[in-house]
C-alpha cells in the first residue's frame, strides 16, 4: 500500500451504504417516470414507449380541474404566506430581543411541530362549523389553511437572509441621508429579495404537495391534484397516475433548482 | 465660519438600565477644529467608537450635547446630519455597483441627475477608481472597496467625515499606502476628518491632533509631538510608544534614581514615577547611572538593550544597529546610562 | 430613549398579520379539538353539547355493552403500540443508513458536495404521496422487487409485502430518510476534522475515533434527525393508508376513521390530543437535551 494516503475521513463501508441509499432513494422514482411512458394498460408490464397516458391525463376534465385548483390554491397560499412571513421576519430579526419574541417564534413554527393529521381534524371541525353557519363552501377554506401552514416555510429562508445581512448597511444608508422608507426601499428590500423569492417557492411547493389537510378541509368536489391521486390509488391504479406524478415531479425539481440557485448566490 | 467643526459638551452614554447598565462613555468634552485631521486613539472598549457613533447620530447621548457646525445636533437623526461615515467593514451596498454606491448619498439628498453624475465622476477620479466603477463590491479587492467607501462618504461633501478604523482590514503595505492617500484626500478636500484607531503609529503619522481615550474618558488631547513627548499619565505614556517607568524620589531640582542623583529642574518633592523613551536612553562609559546589561535583542534597524539598575528597576534602551549588526556589548556586562536632555518626564497620578 | 419599547411594538405589529392567520388556520382550531374531546358524539357526525370524559375514557378502556364490565381497549392500544413501534424502528433504521450517507456527503470535496446534497433534497421535497406510491409499485406482488427475485430464482412465489407492517416500515424509512440525513449532514459538516487527526495521533482506531470523538460531537444533529423522523412517523397518515391497507392502521388513520365511518368525533378529538401530547413531550425532551448541551 505504499504511496496510498491515509484518508482520515474514510470509514469502512460508509461509502457503500451511502451509494446504496442513493440507489434505493431514486430507483422507485425513476421507475415511476419510466412507466409513465408505458404504452400498455398495466402498470407492471412494459408495452413500449408512448405519451398515451400523458394525453389521457391531459384530456381528463377531473385532472384539469384539480390542476387548476391546485395552482390557484398554491399561488394564493404562496403570495399570502410570503407577504405575512416577510413582515414577521422584518419584525423579529435584527433588533434586540423583545418581549414576546419567543411566543412569536413558537406560533410561527407551530405548523412544523403539530402532526398534520391533528391540524387536519382541528380544521375539519372548525370549518365544518363555519360552513354550516355561513353556507360558504368555496376555495377560501383551502387557501386559508394552506397559507397558515406555509408561513413557517416562507419565514425560514427570509429570516436566514435577513440575519445574514450586515446591519451597518442600513446605518450607512441613514448616514447617507436616506429616510427610513428610502432605506427600506433602496437597501433592505433589494437585499432580502432572494430570500423572499426562495420563501415563496418553498411555500408554493409545500402547498402543491399537501394531501392530509386538503383531504380534510376540502368541500365536496374540490379535489386538488394530490387528493385526486389519493382517490385514484384507492381504486385500480392506471399509468395515468404515473404521468401526473412525473409532471409534478418535474415541476418540483425545476422549482427546487431555482431555489438552490437563488440561495447559493452569495454576494 | 465657526472655528469649531464639532463641539461636544459632557457627552455620556450608558447602555442598559439599572444593575446591568454599562457606562461606555463618561462625560467627555471636546472641540474639533474646522479642517483638522483629528484622531481618537485608544484600546478597544475605550469608548472611541461610541463617541464617533454619537457624532454620526447612530446613538443618542445619555447626557450632554453635541454641536456640529455651530448647530445643536444632539437629537438629530443620522440622515439629517451633515456628517458621513467610512465604516470599519465599509458597509458597501452589495447589490449596487461602485458608481451607484458613490451616488447613493447625493440621490438621497435629491440632487439633480446630471449634478449627481458629474459629482460621482469627480469622486471616482479623486480615489482613482475609473477602471472599477461599474463593478460590484464583491468583485473589488479590500483596498478598492476602501476607496469606494471613502468616495461614497465624501461625495455629499459633508462638513465632517468620520472614519471608524477604516484601515484595520488591510494588510500592512496597503495600510501605509492608504494612510498617505487619506492624508492627501483630507488636504485636497479640506474636510474635517475624525479618525478612530487603536494603532498609535497610524495616529502619530496622520493626525493634526490626537485625543487619547481609555475607560470611556478622554485622557489627553494634543498634537502628536505633545502626546508622545509630554504624556500626562502612565496610561498615555505606555499606550503610545514604549516607555521605561522609573521609580524615583524628587528633591527640589533633583531626582534620586537607584541611589544616584540626576538633575531635573522643578522636580518637586516626594516619590514620583519618571518616564523615559527607550530611544532617549543612552549607553556609554561615562553616564551617571550604573546598570547591568541582561539581554540584547536584535530588531534589524534597532537593537534593544535590557538593563537592570542596582535597585532592580529594568530599563530598555533602543540603539541604532551599527552596519556590522553587533553593538559590541555582552550580556552581564556593566554599563553606564545617560538620558538625552529633556528625556525624563515626571508622570502625574502614577 | 424608548428604543426597547418601540422595538417591541414594531416587532409585534409586523408579526401580527402572520399570527392572526396562524391563529385562525392552525393553532386556534386546536383549542376547539380540546373542547370536542369532552363532548358526546352526535348520531351521524358532529357532537352533542354535553360535557363528558367518556371519549378520554374510551381511548384506553372499553365498557362491555351487555354487562357494563370495563376492560382495556385492546384494539386502540394495539394501534398506538404499532404506531410507536413502527416509528421507533423507522428512526433507528433511518439513523443506521442515514449516518453513513450524511458522512459520505460531508466528506466529499466542496465542488461535488453541493450536488450530493441536492440529490438528497430532491426526494425530500418530492410529493410524499408520489414517493409512497412509487414504493408501493416496487414492492407489489407483480412489482420490480418480486419480479427480480423470481427471475433470479431466489423465490418461487411472490412474497406478500404490500399491506403488511413491513410495507409500512419500508415506506416510512424511504419517505423520512432525508429528514434524518439533512440534520446529520449539517452537524458533520460543521465538525472539525482536525479532531479526527488528533484522535489518530493519540492512537485511536477508526472505530474509537467514530465512537469517542465524532458521535459525541455530532449528537445534537443525531437528536434533531431522530425527532424530525419520529414525530411525523408517529402521525403518519398517507404512508400506512397506501401501504398498510385497511387493517394495518396507525394512529393517524384511526383518527381519520373516527371522523369518517366511525362517526365518533369526540373520540377522534381525544385521540388527536393524545397524539399531540406525545409529540410535544418528544419535542420538549429534544429542547432540553439540546439546550443543556449548548456550552454557555
Amino acid at each position: 500500500m505504499r504511496g496510498r494516503r491515509f484518508d482520515i475521513t474514510a470509514l469502512p463501508g460508509f461509502s457503500a451504504i451511502a451509494i446504496g441509499v442513493f440507489v434505493v432513494l431514486y430507483a422507485p422514482i425513476v421507475t415511476i417516470v419510466v412507466y409513465s411512458f408505458n404504452a400498455s394498460n398495466s402498470v407492471a408490464v412494459w408495452g413500449g414507449f408512448s405519451f398515451r397516458w400523458y394525453e389521457i391525463a391531459w384530456e381528463n376534465t377531473q385532472v384539469q380541474d384539480a390542476t387548476i385548483r391546485s395552482l390557484v390554491v398554491a399561488v394564493s397560499a404562496a403570495l399570502i404566506s410570503t407577504t405575512l412571513a416577510t413582515m414577521a421576519a422584518l419584525g423579529t430579526t435584527r433588533r434586540g430581543r423583545f418581549k414576546g419574541q419567543t411566543f412569536i417564534y413558537v406560533m410561527i413554527n407551530q405548523p412544523l411541530m403539530v402532526p398534520e393529521i391533528v391540524t387536519a381534524v382541528a380544521l375539519l371541525i372548525f370549518f365544518a362549523t363555519i360552513k354550516v353557519a355561513t353556507g360558504y363552501q368555496g376555495l377560501g377554506y383551502l387557501i386559508l389553511a394552506h397559507s397558515a401552514f406555509c408561513i413557517p416555510f416562507a419565514y425560514l429562508p427570509i429570516r436566514a437572509r435577513l440575519e445574514g445581512m450586515d446591519l451597518t448597511l442600513e446605518i450607512a444608508a441613514a448616514d447617507l441621508y436616506a429616510t427610513p422608507w428610502q432605506t427600506f426601499r433602496r437597501v433592505t428590500l433589494p437585499l432580502m429579495a432572494p430570500g423572499v423569492a426562495a420563501g415563496a417557492m418553498l411555500a408554493f411547493v409545500i402547498s402543491l404537495d399537501d394531501v392530509i389537510i386538503t383531504e380534510f378541509v376540502k368541500s365536496a368536489g374540490q379535489d386538488t391534484l394530490p387528493t385526486y391521486m389519493l382517490g385514484q390509488l384507492r381504486r385500480a391504479v392506471t399509468p395515468e397516475v404515473n404521468a401526473i406524478s412525473t409532471a409534478l415531479l418535474v415541476l418540483t425539481v425545476m422549482l427546487l433548482t431555482a431555489f438552490f440557485l437563488l440561495t447559493r448566490r452569495r454576494d | 465660519m465657526s472655528p469649531s467643526a464639532i463641539e461636544i459638551v459632557d457627552a455620556a452614554k450608558v447602555y442598559g438600565y439599572g444593575a446591568s447598565a454599562a457606562r461606555a462613555l463618561g462625560g467627555v468634552s471636546l472641540g474639533i477644529r474646522t479642517g483638522e485631521f483629528f484622531t481618537l486613539l485608544g484600546p478597544s472598549g475605550c469608548g472611541k467608537t461610541t463617541l464617533l457613533r454619537l457624532i454620526a447620530g447612530f446613538e443618542m447621548p445619555t447626557e450632554g450635547t453635541i454641536h456640529i457646525g455651530g448647530k445643536d445636533m444632539t437629537a438629530v437623526p443620522p440622515n439629517k446630519r451633515p456628517v458621513n461615515t467610512v465604516f470599519q467593514s465599509y458597509a458597501l451596498f452589495p447589490h449596487l455597483t461602485a458608481r451607484e454606491n458613490i451616488a447613493f448619498g447625493l440621490q438621497m439628498l435629491g440632487r439633480p441627475r446630471d449634478e449627481v453624475a458629474s459629482e460621482v465622476e469627480k469622486m471616482i477620479a479623486l480615489v482613482k477608481l475609473e477602471e472599477m466603477a461599474d463593478r460590484r463590491p464583491g468583485q473589488l479587492s479590500g483596498g478598492q472597496q476602501q476607496r469606494v467607501a471613502l468616495a461614497r462618504a465624501l461625495a455629499p461633501a459633508p462638513q465632517v467625515l468620520l472614519l471608524d478604523e477604516p484601515l484595520s482590514a488591510l494588510d500592512l503595505k496597503l495600510r501605509k499606502e492608504m494612510q498617505l492617500e487619506l492624508k492627501r484626500l483630507q488636504t485636497e478636500t479640506g474636510i474635517t476628518f475624525v479618525f478612530v484607531t487603536h494603532d498609535q503609529e497610524e495616529a502619530l503619522t496622520m493626525s493634526d491632533r490626537i485625543g487619547v481615550m481609555s475607560g470611556g474618558r478622554l485622557l489627553q488631547v494634543g498634537a502628536p509631538r505633545e502626546i508622545y513627548n509630554r504624556p500626562v499619565d502612565r496610561f498615555v505614556a505606555d499606550f503610545i510608544g514604549e516607555t521605561n517607568f522609573i521609580p524615583a524620589e524628587a528633591r527640589g531640582d533633583l531626582v534620586r534614581v537607584a541611589g544616584v542623583d540626576l538633575s531635573l529642574p522643578g522636580a518637586g518633592n516626594g516619590p514620583v514615577t519618571l518616564a523615559a523613551r527607550p530611544e532617549q536612553v543612552r549607553i556609554g562609559s561615562n553616564g551617571p547611572l550604573p546598570a547591568t546589561l541582561t539581554r540584547t535583542v536584535y530588531f534589524g534597524t534597532d537593537t534593544h538593550c535590557h538593563m537592570t539598575l542596582s535597585d532592580g528597576t529594568e530599563i530598555v534602551a533602543r540603539l541604532q544597529s551599527p552596519p556590522s549588526g553587533d553593538i559590541g556589548l555582552r550580556d552581564g556586562q556593566g554599563v553606564r546610562i545617560d538620558f538625552a536632555p529633556g528625556a525624563l518626564q515626571i508622570l502625574e497620578g502614577a | 430613549m424608548t428604543g426597547a419599547a418601540s422595538s417591541t411594538r414594531s416587532g409585534w405589529l409586523l408579526s401580527l398579520p402572520a399570527l392572526v392567520l396562524l391563529a385562525l388556520g392552525a393553532a386556534g382550531p386546536l383549542l376547539i379539538v380540546v373542547v370536542y374531546s369532552f363532548l358526546e358524539p352526535g348520531e351521524y357526525s358532529g357532537v352533542v353539547w354535553n360535557f363528558t370524559t367518556e371519549p378520554w375514557f374510551r381511548v384506553f378502556l372499553e365498557r362491555d355493552i351487555f354487562d357494563g364490565t370495563v376492560s382495556l381497549a385492546d384494539a386502540h392500544l394495539t394501534i398506538f403500540w404499532r404506531s410507536v413501534k413502527l416509528s421507533l424502528l423507522t428512526t433507528l433504521i433511518t439513523f443506521a443508513v442515514g449516518f453513513p450517507t450524511a458522512w459520505f456527503i460531508a466528506t466529499r470535496p466542496p465542488s461535488s458536495r453541493a450536488i450530493w446534497l441536492f440529490l438528497i433534497t430532491i426526494p425530500f421535497w418530492t410529493n410524499l404521496l408520489i414517493r409512497t406510491f412509487a414504493i408501493s409499485e416496487i414492492i407489489r406482488n407483480q412489482g420490480l422487487l418480486n419480479t427480480a427475485l423470481l427471475k433470479f430464482g431466489l423465490i418461487e412465489t411472490p412474497i406478500q409485502i404490500l399491506y403488511t407492517d413491513t410495507a409500512v416500515l419500508i415506506g416510512m424509512v424511504y419517505v423520512y430518510l432525508p429528514l434524518m440525513v439533512l440534520p446529520l449532514f449539517a452537524a458533520i459538516d460543521r465538525f472539525d476534522f482536525k479532531l479526527v487527526e488528533a484522535g489518530y495521533d493519540l492512537y485511536a482506531s477508526r472505530w474509537k475515533v467514530l465512537r469517542r470523538i465524532v458521535l459525541p460531537i455530532v449528537r445534537p444533529g443525531i437528536v434533531a434527525g431522530s425527532i424530525l423522523v419520529f414525530v411525523p412517523s408517529l402521525g403518519a397518515y398517507v404512508t400506512p393508508r397506501i401501504l398498510g391497507g385497511g387493517k394495518n392502521m396507525m394512529v393517524g388513520n384511526f383518527i381519520e376513521l373516527q371522523f369518517g365511518q366511525g362517526r365518533n368525533w369526540p373520540l377522534g378529538a381525544a385521540l388527536s390530543m393524545l397524539l399531540l401530547l406525545i409529540v410535544l413531550a418528544a419535542l420538549l425532551a429534544y429542547v432540553r437535551v439540546t439546550s443543556s448541551e449548548r456550552p454557555q
